[in-house]
């Protein structure tokens, strides 16, 4: 679904064009350490950047801007390749009409995958531009020195700019293995900047889907079923169009739509449906039986290690232990929300969401339109989290445009946004370990079911380990087996099997009669983990004790997407409520070099304070197919008063190839409050989230 | 009932022909294109449509267009018209928001505050904050930024 060169070349308007031969990983040639671990495939560079007539520089990047401060850093990137100042770098993001194919905005990948490729263009963007001033300027390129986007010949004093370089011209001009320029000499990336879209956003002109009001607009709002797997049997919309709403039936959509988005909500009031609810079947409290009744064979996560049964011999003290998750909604603030206008046979739709060319050809089959004839526009999006991967909201909008002949806005509201979320699955993982009489573990034996394998494998050296996992969050389970729609949750899987294993991992710390962090330094050759783990421990300012020791510490680790990430925890349980407050909480990330150090530990607050939620208080409740929770008065996410004195710190890692650091940081939250609450009241808890009934449930068992 | 509803609408005058019970939220969004001002739960459950209504914090969506009339409205869009006030500075400076879309309400949330109480207490800023919701976890920098605010104001 690429942006054919011709169709970018005649939307961008005049300016350079650069065309590029390389394939991303060369950018890293010169540095063969530098190699990112993952490639998305070849990317057509000449569509990422344009330099203006008066020298001002747009980059074009397919990513949405959930927060997360993508476009401040794909500036940074450009400007340091470039060599242009960043001020004069302004980002075109998520317009699948401007902007150069992309996957999507998920998993970590926007600095590891498109950073090098972004690099590798501005580098060579440069180098055209070097050998157009040399002809300028008379001089040789290799003598010539650029800064700001103005090009310096010392012998003869002559400048000429990136600008004047470029006014009127096309430049269809191709360089070979340019190489980036090296880290050493970096004065914008890894360094401050100012984020790209702070000033539309204190000011309330950052634009959302919902912003959008082009003239003739109406508001639709959607019939929505009492239960997943509910019939609609019969309904009756006389009274809304009495009231003056429009009301369009096609198929499974019955809509109504008004001009005034809160006439169309009470529209849907008036409307009398009638529905066959779905047969008695599960609730947030059977869900984990029935998890495990209806998972598929399991499959193996991860490579197994030695042999289990072996393991089995060899330990003298073997620990049991299931662990449960509820199902977590992403609860953006932003609800799912797209605007579509129909437009002499073209299709412009302005939508939240995390992936806009993947949403372009399904909403162009769902109209019958060719996906050359669809534009989607993904503007600032008001937090995604995995959440808005789909567009559903963006299909049904340009649906009723094309109905109603007019442009139509879906706007979820907070009840639907709670019904059709994928959620992040209920899970269910069992771990069965033994431990040696010199307190080493032998036998990791485990299972995992519904929450989905990454991560699941311990990265602990555990000589009989063996991982299994059935059904997950990508979908592919058994019919009826998640009851509910799931999907990718920041960090899928990991949060789950996080805190599984390190709950674990404290539970035979404790057996071994040894300091939980200690007991972990015995299990690790990883270097990099082995120095996460000392630095978190000499920022905490960890001492040394065997669990529960009543202090209310704990210690968490993990991995996600090949970044490393630790915690530290320092809790108070109040024994009559069952009420845990975090006081404290460390946090230590290494993402390799990281190109943006605020943005970076934007999001590992960020993570943290999300993290939270799923560890104390969110879980969807649900039954029969009927989703419970409707608002934030029973989905309670964190507030302000939950705060712990937050600290953050990046490992320095410029040697490593940079990472994203938007989901590592907050998979370890739920783990290690989990063992904070053990260390303060000696009560272990197996279920997240750890509400006060359930700590005081585990008080009780002691 | 349809009837005209005035009040002053980020210091102008301002006149709708409406249903005097519809929310404000909406009228604002909708018929007066305000678009800063969200909707985020329909039940003053998050704060993303708070509004500054006579030198109080108000949730739009579930105030009454009527109970405005002949008062003093001020949206995100009115408070930084005349330059940024120095609570969009203090959240400029510490990047007090990510996603953005809970932003207007704590700005204006946090704004309604030290109106009110000049200089708070941290206790004070989280006590008054707590029912505006942020999913990306911004409360930190939040926080960082009210108080920055309410040292620039000088207490005045």
């Amino acid at each position: 679904m690429d942006v054919s060169r011709r169709g970018f070349l005649a939307l961008a308007g005049p300016g350079l064009y650069v065309f590029f031969g390389v394939e991303p990983a060369s950018a890293y040639q010169q540095e063969p350490n530098r190699l990112p671990t993952r490639q998305s495939g070849p990317i057509d560079f000449n569509a990422y950047l344009r330099i203006a007539a008066d020298g001002r520089v747009t980059c074009f990047a397919g990513k949405a801007e959930l927060g997360q401060g993508a476009g401040t850093v794909l500036a940074q990137i450009l400007a340091e390749e470039l060599d242009v100042a960043y001020e004069s770098v302004g980002v075109v993001l998520g317009d699948t009409d401007r902007c150069p194919y992309d996957m999507g905005t998920f998993g970590s990948m926007n600095v590891p995958v498109l950073g090098p490729a972004l690099r590798a263009a501005g580098a060579e963007a440069r180098a055209v531009l070097l050998q157009m001033a040399a002809e300028r300027l008379g001089a040789p390129a290799d003598t010539l020195q650029v800064k700001a986007g103005v090009v310096t010949d010392a012998a003869s004093g002559k400048q000429v700019t990136y600008g004047q370089l470029v006014e009127g011209k096309r430049i269809e001009r191709h360089l070979e293995k340019v190489p980036p320029k090296p880290v050493k000499l970096y004065t914008v990336v890894g360094h401050a900047a100012a984020r790209k879209d702070a000033m539309a956003k204190v000011t309330g002109r950052a634009r959302y889907a919902g912003d959008f009001m082009p003239p003739g607009l109406l508001h639709a709002r959607l019939l929505k079923p009492k239960a997943h797997g509910a019939k609609l049997t019969a309904v009756d919309t006389s009274a809304a169009e009495k009231f003056g709403a429009l009301v369009v039936k096609d198929g499974d959509l019955v809509a109504v739509l008004h001009e005034r988005p809160d006439m169309a909500d009470h529209a849907l009031e008036l409307v009398k449906a009638q529905f066959e609810l779905p047969p008695a079947s599960v609730d947030d409290r059977s869900i984990f039986d029935h998890l495990v009744k209806t998972a598929p064979r399991p499959q193996p996560a991860g490579r197994p290690s030695g042999d289990v049964a072996e393991g089995e011999k060899q330990a003298t003290a073997i620990v049991d232990a299931t662990y449960l998750n509820s199902y977590v909604a992403h609860a953006p603030i932003e609800t799912h929300t797209a605007t579509a206008v129909i437009e002499n046979g073209k299709a412009t739709v302005w939508a939240s969401t995390q992936a806009p060319f993947m949403l372009k050809p399904q909403l162009a089959q769902a109209i019958g339109f060719s996906p050359d004839n669809v534009r989607i526009v993904a503007p600032y999006v008001g937090g995604g989290f995995g959440g808005k991967t789909a567009g559903p909201q963006a299909v049904n909008a340009a649906r009723l445009a094309k109905a109603t002949g007019k442009p139509v806005q879906v706007m979820w509201s907070r009840e639907e946004e709670f019904f059709f979320d994928t959620f992040r699955p209920a899970a269910v993982v069992k771990i069965r370990a033994g431990l040696n009489s010199a307190g080493k573990v032998v036998l990791w034996d485990s299972s995992l079911v519904g929450g989905g394998d990454r991560e699941g494998r311990p990265f602990y050296d555990i000589p009989n380990q063996r991982t299994v996992s059935a059904g997950g969050w990508q979908g592919g389970n058994p019919p009826g087996m998640h009851p509910l729609d799931v999907g990718a949750w920041r960090a899928p899987s990991v949060n789950t099997n996080t805190f599984a294993r390190e709950s674990h991992m404290d539970l035979l710390a404790a057996k071994a009669g040894v300091d939980p962090l200690e007991f972990r330094f015995n299990h690790l050759t990883d270097a990099r983990m082995r120095r996460v783990l000392e630095t978190l421990a000499k920022q905490f300012g960890w001492k040394s004790a065997k669990g529960p020791s009543g202090r209310g510490v704990g210690v968490a680790c993990g991995m996600y997407s090949n970044a490393y990430s630790a915690t530290m925890a320092e809790v108070e349980v109040n024994r009559t409520t069952g009420h845990v407050q975090v006081k404290r909480l460390v946090s230590v990330l290494d993402v390799g070099m990281a190109l943006n150090p605020d943005g970076m530990r934007q999001q590992m607050e960020g993570s943290i304070t999300m993290g939270l939620g799923y560890a104390l208080s969110e879980e969807v409740r649900f039954k029969d197919g009927a989703v419970l929770d409707r608002n934030f008065d029973s989905y309670s996410i964190p507030r302000f008063s939950w705060l712990p004195k937050i600290e953050t710190v990046l490992v320095d890692s410029p040697e490593n190839p940079p990472l994203g650091g938007g989901e590592p940081p907050i998979i370890t939250i739920g783990a290690v409050l989990a063992n904070a609450i053990y260390d303060a009241a000696g009560a272990r808890l197996f279920q997240l989230p750890m509400t006060p009934e359930r700590v005081l449930e585990a008080m009780k068992k002691g | 009932m349809e009837r005209t509803i005035s009040f002053t609408l980020n210091g102008r005058p301002a006149s709708v022909k409406v249903d005097d019970g519809r929310m404000l939220l909406w009228v604002l969004r909708s018929d007066l294109g305000l678009t800063g001002t969200k909707f985020g739960c329909g039940e003053a459950l998050c704060g993303a449509c708070t509004v500054i209504v006579n030198k109080e914090a108000v949730r739009s969506c579930s105030t009454p267009v009527k109970d405005v009339a002949g008062k003093h409205v001020m949206t995100i869009e009115g408070l930084g018209q005349n330059g940024l006030d120095v609570i969009q500075q203090a959240f400029l400076k510490h990047n007090a928001f990510q996603c953005g879309f809970c932003t207007p309400g704590m700005i204006l949330t946090a704004y309604a505050l030290l109106l009110k109480t000049p200089k708070p207490t941290e206790e004070q800023i989280l006590r008054h904050m707590e029912d505006n919701l942020c999913r990306c976890g911004s409360h930190v920098r939040i926080v960082d930024a009210i108080q920055e605010a309410a040292g620039a104001r000088g207490g005045v």
